[in-house]
């Protein structure tokens, strides 16, 4: 049994703003719920599944059910931090293939910049990551780890073991940036050099302010139906054609820094989808810091592990240029990182990369099968990782 | 530059052994009376062959620095840290009375309680 070419992605929405200071949650998951649904040509009437995570108020998917006033007969709210939306994206093609539903409604959204949230560096917060039960907590949360030194650790010991340089790390936020100059909603349009990264102010090393995304506002939603339903519809729908995910974590006190979950969640996404990295034409790869890029492309396959910094060196992401294009909107290093989440936005620009609706200077030419990459919680202690390889309707 | 204060951990029943023996200057870890293996943090269960006989045993301290990072945004910056122990196991923890930019990974480094004036101590790590 396979989910491959069993759903698709009929609609998609980027919600435009980076402060919603003028907007409350609940509204935000609603109006990306509304954008994705008139992309797809479809109304809240047809909606028959809904799939959230953590960042949605109230209880499970209930709450925001009953807000946008949708009667549903299958809801998941499986939660793995920023790759829930990735994964979600899985169960819900899992869950039209057993008949369970035939649209699936996946929101995110959130307002950290409008709430002064201090993200990276503040430690501390809200959430499933600072349960008082959480087992974790009491012999780590006294030691500090933001989310900017628990990354850092993760980039200090990847130095260590494989030579990899703040100068490599830096052609990640290059590459993102020279993206995002084309993308008029990005938080940051400049475009930047490796001097401007390594340059610019330590915040916890060896990672430099660079290196780290942006906070933001804002969100996204998607819409997954039916192959039944998608023939009907005029738009030109993505095929799910693999899904893989896995949980990495501190394994009892056998800790290992340099890789990530994608070790696991990537074969299982290419096996299903009967694809090898030769065969992906871009890539969306969750960029909370130039480091998670550089393991996740190594844990991928995309390089061998260890070579990740090398890989990514004079350009190789960058649309036109590179090899594998990645995170052609500017991604979270210079776009946007609504909820803190990157999962849903990775998924969205990889649909627009299938539909030919990229930026012209960002379009990757013949793209016919793409890979999204997320990553949750932190990969410097325990993490979610989902990976999903989509293809254009006939692929 | 001000020190930075040692917060009080959250204790469990769980793990109140642990946190009673850091007043007496101990570092306590968890090993496995059935498959003879260390874990981190301290838990019932051994997550690795999953037997409930797991019993408290002091560490002598001692280990090297796995990886670290310094927060320098911070109102006091501070070193973030995975210390692996001689007995094997790796923890998290923070290195104080250390110069920041010269930490090296693999360096030895032992324990040192900082006192959380609600009666235990935190275990934190320094060279030596």
């Amino acid at each position: 049994m396979s989910i491959k070419g069993k759903a698709f992605i009929a609609g998609i929405y980027e919600h435009p703003t980076r402060d919603a200071s003028d907007k409350s949650l609940p509204q935000l998951h609603a109006e990306v719920a509304k954008g994705a649904l008139e992309d797809a040509g479809l109304t809240f009437k047809d909606v028959d599944a809904y799939f959230c995570a953590g960042d949605a108020p109230g209880l499970g998917g209930i709450s925001m059910a009953e807000y946008m006033g949708i009667h549903i007969q299958h809801t998941d709210t499986t939660e793995i931090g920023g790759s829930s939306y990735v994964a979600h994206i899985g169960h819900a093609a899992a869950a039209i293939a057993a008949g369970k539903c035939n649209v699936a409604l996946i929101t995110l959204a959130g307002r950290p910049k409008a709430e002064a949230q201090k993200v990276g560096t503040g430690g501390g917060g809200r959430g499933p990551m600072f349960d008082p039960n959480a087992p974790e907590l009491g012999f780590e949360g006294v030691y500090g780890p933001a989310t900017a030194n628990m990354y850092g650790m993760a980039a200090m010991r990847h130095m260590h073991e494989f030579g990899t340089t703040s100068e490599q790390l830096a052609w990640v936020k290059v590459a993102a940036s020279h993206h995002a100059q084309y993308n008029e909603n990005a938080m940051l349009k400049k475009v930047v050099t490796v001097e401007d990264v390594v340059n610019s102010p330590m915040i916890s090393n060896p990672l430099h302010r660079l290196d780290c995304c942006v906070v933001s506002d804002g969100g996204g939603a998607m819409i997954i139906v039916s192959p039944e339903i998608a023939k009907t519809l005029d738009r030109h729908c993505v095929k799910v054609m693999g899904h893989g995910e896995a949980p990495k974590h501190l394994n009892g006190g056998k800790v290992d820094l340099t890789y990530t979950g994608a070790v696991w969640s990537g074969p299982r996404a290419f096996s299903e989808a009967g694809v090898t990295q030769a065969d992906i034409k871009y890539a969306s790869i969750y960029d909370s810091f130039t480091i998670t890029v550089i393991e996740t492309l190594e844990d991928l396959g995309f390089c061998e592990k260890g070579k990740g910094g090398e890989f990514v060196m004079d350009g190789n992401l960058i649309s036109g240029v590179g090899k594998l294009p990645f995170n052609t909107d500017g991604g979270g290093l210079c776009s946007n990182h609504p909820a803190n989440r990157g999962g849903m936005t990775k998924v969205l620009e990889a649909v627009r990369q299938l539909r030919d609706e990229a930026h012209e200077k960002v379009q990757v030419p013949d793209c016919d099968i793409v890979l999204a990459h997320g990553t949750g919680g932190s990969i410097g202690t325990r993490m979610g990782s989902a990976t999903v390889i989509l293809g254009r309707e006939d692929a | 530059m001000s020190e930075r204060k040692a917060p009080a951990p959250i204790v469990s029943v769980e793990t109140k052994p642990f946190w009673d023996a850091t007043a007496e200057g101990k570092l306590l870890i968890k090993k496995c009376n059935s498959c003879g293996e260390v874990h981190w943090y301290p838990r019932s269960m051994c997550p690795f062959c999953h037997s409930m006989d797991t019993v408290w045993l002091e560490s002598a301290g001692k280990g090297v620095i796995y990886s670290h990072s310094t927060m320098r945004r911070a109102p006091v910056p501070y070193c973030l840290a995975y210390v692996t122990l001689d007995e094997g196991t790796t923890m998290m923890t923070n290195l104080v009375d250390v110069d920041f930019d010269a930490l090296e990974i693999g360096q030895k480094v032992e324990v040192s309680f900082a006192d959380t004036g609600e009666g235990n101590a935190l275990p934190y790590f320094t060279t030596v």
